[in-house]
């Protein structure tokens, strides 16, 4: 551990690794050596299930401007459904706002 | 390196040795064949775990003639490939400083313990693995020479300390009980060339007897031959100075 830089949150979801498809509970997303990319330092996340033991593990490591990147796309990717009334708690309001535009 | 004619042989396996709390971890050991006597090192591995780099690097002081002990010091995290190991230890904020202290004073003590040992045992370590072997070496008296290569969090801000690492090492360096070797690369970020002019200072002030050596054109990890990082005639001469000190310390 170099840099210690490390955020974990609770998330919903499933994942595919190394043995096949998993129910994902936690994302760890950390900033410190990577395990393969060619770079001193990268952005980690690794989407994990705990209770099914280490190699439940999902593993991206990207260059920090991939990272911003990805966030940017994922929240426009939302934006986008929950503006097409796809997302499940959608407001009223802005599907209104959809249908008019 | 040997003669052409020089018989060489080594035994290298996995075995298992108290560490702390009186846990039972597994480790990595090889040493040389024949009576001995060996001088001993502990290799204390670096963040991305208990994995192949230092696998080889046990064979690699084995083959110089060393019994040479590779503690897993994730071994509580649970088993797997060491990378998905060392990713669950990296979300956990790592392991307890007070904790690996304790698995290497286990580590010195199966070497010190081991029939053909000559009595004496270095503690070796890269990045995290490089702060530990400084603690361990400050901390566990018994040690007879250290090997810090480019670790890491040495010095530590008030604000970077943490539950599991609640003392920065350079604070203990009053405790230091054995010859200290650094290596470190002038484009290092972690640590950077002014925490080692630091911690210089502080073995200094202390009184340590130390060599630091600062190569230019190297960053972190400048060993890792299967890294982008690797420089290598920075880490051919720094594997000299690696085992000159050893044999100067361990084997005199």
């Amino acid at each position: 551990m170099c840099t210690m830089i490390v955020d974990q949150i609770a998330v919903e979801g499933s994942g595919k690794g190394a043995g096949g498809w998993f129910e994902v509970r936690q994302a760890n997303v950390s900033y410190d050596h990577p395990f393969h990319a060619p770079l001193e330092h990268a952005l980690n996340i690794d989407f994990v299930n705990e209770a099914q033991g280490p190699g439940a593990r999902v593993a991206v490591e990207l260059t920090p401007d991939a990272a911003r990147d990805l966030v940017k796309s994922i929240l426009a990717v939302l934006d986008q459904a929950e503006a097409g009334g796809f997302l499940p708690d959608a407001p009223s309001v802005q599907l209104q706002a959809t249908a008019n535009s | 390196m040997q003669a052409t004619d020089v018989y060489q042989g080594m035994l290298a396996e996995t075995i298992s040795l108290t560490g702390a709390n009186g846990d039972w971890i597994n480790a990595y050991f090889a040493r040389p064949l024949g009576p001995g006597p060996f001088p001993g090192v502990v290799l204390v591995h670096h963040m991305p775990g208990w994995d192949d780099w230092y696998f080889e690097a046990t064979r690699k002081f084995a083959a110089e003639g060393y019994a040479a002990l590779a503690p897993n010091l994730y071994a509580r995290t649970g088993h797997g490939m060491p990378d998905d190991v060392a990713a669950q230890v990296r979300a956990a904020g790592g392991v307890p400083d007070d904790q690996v202290i304790g698995d290497l004073a286990g580590a010195l003590h199966f070497l010190r313990t081991f029939p053909v040992s000559n009595g004496k045992v270095g503690v070796f370590g890269t990045c995290s693995g490089g702060r530990h072997a400084y603690l361990a070496a400050c901390r566990v008296p018994g040690f007879d020479a250290v090997v810090d290569l480019w670790g890491g969090g040495v010095v530590m801000s008030a604000a970077e300390l943490t539950p599991t690492r609640p003392v920065a090492p350079i604070d203990y360096t009053a405790g230091l009980s054995c010859p200290l070797l650094g290596l470190f690369g002038a484009e290092d970020r972690s640590p950077t060339p002014a925490q080692v002019a630091q911690h210089e200072q502080a073995l200094k002030q202390h009184g340590k007897t130390y060599e630091f050596h600062m190569y230019p054109d190297a960053g972190h990890g400048f060993f890792y031959h299967n890294r982008p990082n690797y420089r290598q005639a920075q880490a051919v001469d720094g594997w000299q100075k690696v085992f000159a000190f050893l044999e100067a310390h361990l084997r005199s």
